[in-house]
């Protein structure tokens, strides 16, 4: 093996590392506005992801840097061409992002509902569109003589795109709902679970759509390799359903993990070596070996990747190990969706009053302007307000004083 | 060629740099003054010193959080707005941004997330140690940012063949000299804001006479911080300031708003510029001023933008590489004079700590708490000069900026862009101050007896 295929090896595992995590973390943000009944068991689903998520999503930080410094020209060519895909993706990842953080600090049913519906958005957009974008390496691109890409967003969607599109956002649903089964108060697990028999029929059926076509893009000697993985991957969904009885979760949250693993990885065996096909001349395919840089960058991009990689893994299992209790149902501490009748009624209650104390207000002002001000009382309050003052300075001392004791104690 | 896209793209990446930047700068300063407070907690055992960390802490998330996500759009800008500078540099340039991700911020992020969620699920022995790891690693991550700018700044180790640089020599990128200047000033900076931050905080509830026992700590902690790191932001721009005399004379020229060779050359405190016609039209200057600041002599002699640009003429061909004077000028007076206003600041508080008077003057704490959107105001400065100085250089004497741009988005492509950043971010800057507000607001609670 050269040095581009480790090269390239290593992005792909970096970047099948972030679907295979981020992969349950966005499929439990599609999930949980319909799985979580109330407020407070929406909050316990997002709270099984709190502590993870950063870790997940760095890895999509570290592959498209180790593609920006392996293979400068694939990057470019992808990341101008695909822009508006990768546009939306940051967007709504940027709210997603924030969500995790924003949504606990403000009990308003407007304010939870609104960073609810940012982290669904933002894991099934990137879910979806990270399916098209690699059904699209692998359909192909217009991409010229020049490695430029020279078509528009539409380009981008084709029967076989929108289909992965699709495989992408049922596989993390599923791998999430297994997630879920791990890490979920119980209670809640009995009303996931007919949801996951579900998926993993439907997932099931668009994956072998998706074998079928993708076995027909791969090159004549991919073939073998790439019906392996397929497959492979198909036994993995297979495994992966939630079954009625229980005990077998870990067991499916390992295979919905394999599965995501195969389905992506037959995509980049059918590729290799080429990372981005051209349809407009197989010859303009962008590949490991003329989208490469310099061969010195490459030894020490692996020489890092590959020191840092068990030192990560390692991290992340300790985390993963600190955290692995089920996250319990909190009582509710808040009130769940109030209808818009009561909000409105809430609203109203809060102008009434502070009408109220507005007219009280305008009250004693007007009473004040219209009395005569008498020079005596005037004097009286100015006098008042001197002792006011005084009183404010002694005890602040006092204060102090107090203070300076309690240090010397301490 | 249309350069719409190109300052569309210039735009947009100035307003998303400076925004992460205002974010990341309060992170690698309070990430390390509040593993400081933990490592307190942990060596006395005392809760005021958790009450505090957990109070901070809650505030230095929300910051995080902005900072971490505005990140990735930072990544991704490269190849979508800037996909020829990525090929021509991605052998030089992209390697220090893929150690970053790799080595640095793969491990705070990781960190983060067991420090907010295991108070109560390691030992506070681990703890601690995850709070360090989140401070030295943010800090790890800014040094390998700074290696890439630092790159474009003034290249070293590399050579051009085929259009495309190669490097000759990996090490290169950190033994530039230009990195150390840089990192120095930035993650002083980031201290500074994070000082700066905390005292202002603390002022307002020493003014409201509410949470004194954390209050009170804590303004001490952020005033001490600030006092030291200002000072040392306020050399260390001194020497960097020297050191671009040698590395980009043009940058230094233009800031100081340096028309032609002089020597002595005078400090100009006040001008108004004329850059069509190479001239300033009115200026108030200090003679010798900038030869003693940057040669520490009294008559040496100091290169004008005019010899320059006849000598880069010479050097790369036909071509104005004259930046923006105005604004660099401005830039670097406003950083300049905050700076002496913050030390200035940060010493009068400390007289006062001194004299044991800290809260009998509300007219200083009160000045304390509105002067915390100048270090802000700085680092944006900061940066403009920085950046706008480079130009119409991307890579310094290697490739220039409109070379850099993408060739195939269309400008409504851009703008597009431009205006969906410009929404979420400043909805975004609005929830978290926001959120900040209301955390302040509810204090940090009251201490456990």
């Amino acid at each position: 093996m050269d040095l581009n295929t480790i090269c390239f090896g290593l992005v792909g595992f970096l970047f099948i590392g972030y679907l295979v995590l981020e992969g349950f973390d966005y499929g439990v943000g599609m999930l949980f506005p319909f799985l979580g009944r109330s407020d407070a068991e929406r909050q316990a689903i997002i709270q099984t992801l709190a502590p993870v998520w950063e870790g997940n999503q760095v890895w999509l930080i570290a592959a498209g840097a180790a593609l920006f410094a392996g293979f400068p020209n694939a990057y470019a060519t992808l990341f101008s061409g695909l822009y508006l895909a990768l546009l939306l993706i940051l967007v709504t990842l940027i709210l997603r992002g924030v969500a995790f953080q924003f949504r606990d600090k403000a009990a308003t049913p407007i304010w939870r509902n609104f960073w609810d519906w940012a982290l669904f958005a933002g894991s099934i957009i990137p879910a979806l569109l990270w399916g098209v974008a690699i059904g699209n390496l692998l359909q192909g691109l217009p991409i010229d003589g020049e490695k430029q890409y020279a078509g528009t967003l539409g380009d981008l969607f084709s029967a076989y795109t929108i289909i992965t599109g699709f495989l992408f956002v049922l596989l993390f649903m599923l791998h999430g709902v297994n997630y879920l089964a791990l890490k979920l108060d119980r209670r809640l697990i009995a009303r996931i679970k007919p949801a996951g028999i579900k998926l993993g029929k439907i997932t099931l059926g668009v994956a072998a759509l998706f074998g079928l076509l993708t076995y027909n893009l791969a090159g004549s000697d991919a073939r073998v390799i790439t019906g392996t993985a397929l497959l492979l991957a198909a036994g993995a969904i297979f495994f992966a359903c939630p079954r009625k009885d229980d005990g077998q979760i870990v067991k499916n949250f390992i295979f919905s993990a394999l599965a995501i693993i195969a389905s992506v990885g037959a995509v980049f065996l059918a590729l290799f070596p080429r990372i981005v096909v051209s349809n407009l001349n197989p010859k303009w395919s962008l590949d490991i070996y003329n989208s490469a840089s310099n061969p010195l960058a490459l030894e020490s991009l692996i020489f890092v990747i590959g020191i840092v990689l068990p030192v990560i893994l390692a991290f992340e299992g300790w985390k993963y190990y600190i955290f692995r209790q089920r996250i319990l149902v909190q009582q509710e501490d808040f009130e769940p969706r109030r209808k818009l009748w009561g909000q409105l009624q809430g609203l109203l209650r809060e102008l009434i009053g502070y009408s109220c104390k507005l007219s009280v207000a305008l009250e004693k002002a007007t009473h004040t302007a219209i009395s005569e001000p008498r020079r005596e009382a005037k004097d009286a309050a100015q006098r008042r307000v001197i002792r006011l003052q005084e009183l404010k300075v002694l005890t602040r001392r006092g204060r102090r004083r107090a203070n300076d004791k309690s240090k010397t104690r301490n | 060629m249309d350069y719409t896209v190109l300052n569309l793209a210039r735009l947009q990446f100035g307003i998303i740099l400076t925004y992460h930047f205002w974010f990341v700068a309060l992170t690698l300063g309070l990430s390390i003054l509040i593993a400081l407070m933990e490592t307190q907690y942990f060596r006395t055992g005392n809760n005021r010193y958790q009450l505090m960390v957990k109070f901070w802490g809650k505030l230095f998330l929300v910051n995080y959080a902005v900072g971490i996500v505005t990140g990735l759009v930072n990544e991704f800008q490269f190849g979508m707005n800037w996909s020829e500078y990525s090929r021509f540099a991605g052998s030089v340039f992209g390697l220090p941004v893929a150690f970053e991700a790799l080595t640095a911020f793969f491990v705070e992020s990781v960190a983060i997330g067991i420090w907010v969620y295991s108070w109560d699920k390691i030992s506070r022995r681990a703890h601690l140690a995850v709070i360090w790891l989140v401070a030295l690693s943010s800090n790890y991550s800014a040094f390998w940012i700074l290696a890439a700018n630092s790159f474009m700044q003034h290249p070293v180790g590399q050579v051009v063949s085929k259009g495309q640089v190669e490097p000759v020599e990996v090490t290169a990128l950190i033994t530039n000299s230009y990195l150390y200047y840089q990192y120095a000033h930035t993650a002083l900076a980031g201290l500074a804001v994070a000082g700066y931050f905390i005292m202002a905080v603390s002022a307002y509830y020493l003014l409201q006479q509410t949470h004194l026992a954390i209050s009170r700590w804590s303004f001490k902690i952020g005033l001490v911080c600030a006092l030291i790191s200002t000072s040392l932001v306020v050399s260390s721009g001194h020497f960097y300031n020297q050191y671009l005399a040698y590395a980009q004379p043009m940058k230094l020229a233009a800031s100081e708003a340096l028309w032609k060779t002089a020597a002595p050359a005078p400090f100009i405190i006040f001008a108004v510029i004329d850059q069509d016609n190479s001239r300033n039209v009115y200026q108030l200057a200090l003679p010798a001023g900038l030869s003693v600041l940057t040669y520490n002599s009294l008559n040496a002699p100091v290169k004008g933008m005019n010899v320059l640009q006849g000598e880069y003429v010479k050097q790369y061909g036909p071509g104005y590489y004259i930046p923006a004077v105005a604004i660099l000028f401005w830039s670097f007076r406003i950083m300049v004079g905050i700076g002496f206003w913050l030390l200035l600041l940060a010493v009068v508080n400390c007289w006062y700590w001194r004299k044991n008077r800290l809260e009998a003057c509300p007219a200083l704490l009160r000045a304390t708490m509105w002067s915390l959107p100048l270090p802000y105001v700085a680092i944006t400065t900061g940066w403009a000069m920085t950046e706008m100085g480079r130009q119409p250089w991307l890579v310094y004497g290697l490739l220039l900026t409109e070379k850099g741009v993408s060739k195939i988005v269309p400008a409504a492509n851009v703008w597009i862009s431009l205006f969906l950043y410009i929404t979420i971010y400043s909805g975004v800057a609005l929830a978290a101050v926001y959120i900040a507000r209301k955390i302040i607001l509810d204090g940090p609670g009251e201490e456990p007896q």
